[in-house]
């Protein structure tokens, strides 16, 4: 646990300072810790573990900025994976309080399949909701992996906007995540 | 999307992240609610006039420190319930100080009073109104901080959202104190306190709300 701990908070911390390899491990690292917790946590409630994952992950990406290094990296992360557990919990009990049945978004999740480790909301096509301009930033920058300038030529946007576009556009699909979850 | 996918969208073209954004939310959120607080005093119930004298008193200046800590406190307790899993920690004896010496002080005054003057000296001459002033100068702050605390990830809503709503009504409270011509700390005692007390309380309910990311 302990050496957990420090090599999570070294990749962590890598990634903070902006090297992406470092904080790919971390990220990688952490989904499988996150499925550990989460399974343990909702047996009974298989099937949105992934979804859980996948929001968690969001949250923690979305957060990075809150984090102090001269605090434990496990206290942080185990506060936002409970907060966003507890937070599915509530949205779960009120929607079940409506007499909405559990699968009323089956149409976005139709490409799901029977693999167990597949999430039923697809982010991917979450993106395709943003704005042109956040949609644009993340697919040249986070998923073509083009440099921010590239980027930045290809929209017509300055460079601080694609920036600033890439951040607003993640927040703006955690938000479209927890309203589907 | 599958989970490695997503990982790799979060972590392709990552930059250094900055480090300043809490100091810089309150930064901006503070000046708001204390020069609002201020202009709705100023306007809505205007400095009391003998403002000049009473500064160079020193109940006045006691008067003023008990907002005063409580904002520091405050402040110090959001700041940290701001962030996933922060507890409020150093700010509860910064907190609970004032309070407990103005209790102390309010004890004092009411016991040394002589009977008739006992219950003009708690309830002054606008116990009626005090705490809904307070309430009213503490809205630009309140919604200010709730602003400042909302992009900061906060885990326990409802504790983030009082002491969020603290903060705001204890500067709205400092600058009540150029307004209000209550001196006596058993007035203060109840009817500041309660004036604080209700936006904290309502920050408490509006929290899990309003607060959630």
């Amino acid at each position: 646990m302990y050496s957990a701990e420090r090599r999570l908070k070294a990749l962590f911390v890598a990634g903070l300072a902006g090297n992406a390899s470092e904080y790919r491990s971390f990220l990688s690292e952490l989904t499988r810790h996150l499925r550990g917790y989460l399974r343990k946590r909702i047996p009974q409630l298989h099937d949105d573990v992934e979804d859980l994952v996948q929001e968690i992950l969001l949250a923690v990406h979305n957060a990075r900025h809150t984090y102090r290094p001269d605090e434990p990296l496990t206290a942080w992360v185990h506060a936002i994976a409970r907060y966003k557990l507890m937070d599915f919990f509530r949205t779960r009990a009120r929607r079940e309080s409506l007499h909405e049945p559990l699968d009323e978004h089956d149409d976005i999740f139709a490409e799901a399949d029977d693999e167990p480790a597949d999430a039923r909301r697809d982010v991917g096509k979450l993106l395709g909701h943003l704005p042109d301009k956040q949609r644009l930033s993340i697919l040249h920058v986070k998923l073509q992996g083009l440099s921010v300038a590239e980027a930045a030529q290809l929209t017509g946007l300055s460079e601080s906007a694609v920036k600033v576009s890439i951040h607003r556009g993640l927040k703006a699909l955690a938000a479209h995540v927890r309203r589907i979850a | 999307m599958r989970t490695d996918d997503l990982v790799g969208l979060l972590s392709t073209g990552i930059t250094p992240v900055r480090r300043s954004t809490a100091a810089r939310r309150f930064g901006i959120s503070l000046p708001i609610a204390a020069i609002g607080a201020t202009a709705l005093m100023a306007t809505v119930f205007g400095v009391r006039p003998d403002l000049g004298a009473v500064v160079n008193t020193p109940i006045f200046w006691e008067k003023l420190a008990l907002p005063l800590c409580l904002a520091i406190g405050a402040l110090i307790a959001t700041v940290r319930l701001a962030r996933p899993g922060a507890r409020i920690g150093a700010g509860w004896p910064v907190m609970t100080t004032p309070v407990l010496v103005v209790w102390v002080a309010a004890i004092m005054v009411v016991f040394t009073a002589a009977p008739e003057d006992r219950l003009p000296a708690i309830l002054g001459h606008s116990w009626r109104s005090c705490p809904f002033n307070i309430l009213l100068l503490a809205v630009p702050g309140f919604i200010a901080t709730f602003w400042a605390v909302k992009g900061l990830a906060p885990t326990s809503l409802r504790l983030a959202g009082a002491a969020s709503g603290l903060v705001a009504s204890s500067i709205a409270t400092v600058a009540y104190c150029f307004h209000c011509p209550e001196m006596s700390p058993a007035f203060w005692s109840i009817w500041y306190m309660a004036g604080m007390l209700l936006p904290a309380a309502l920050g408490a309910v509006l929290g899990p709300k309003f607060l959630r990311w």
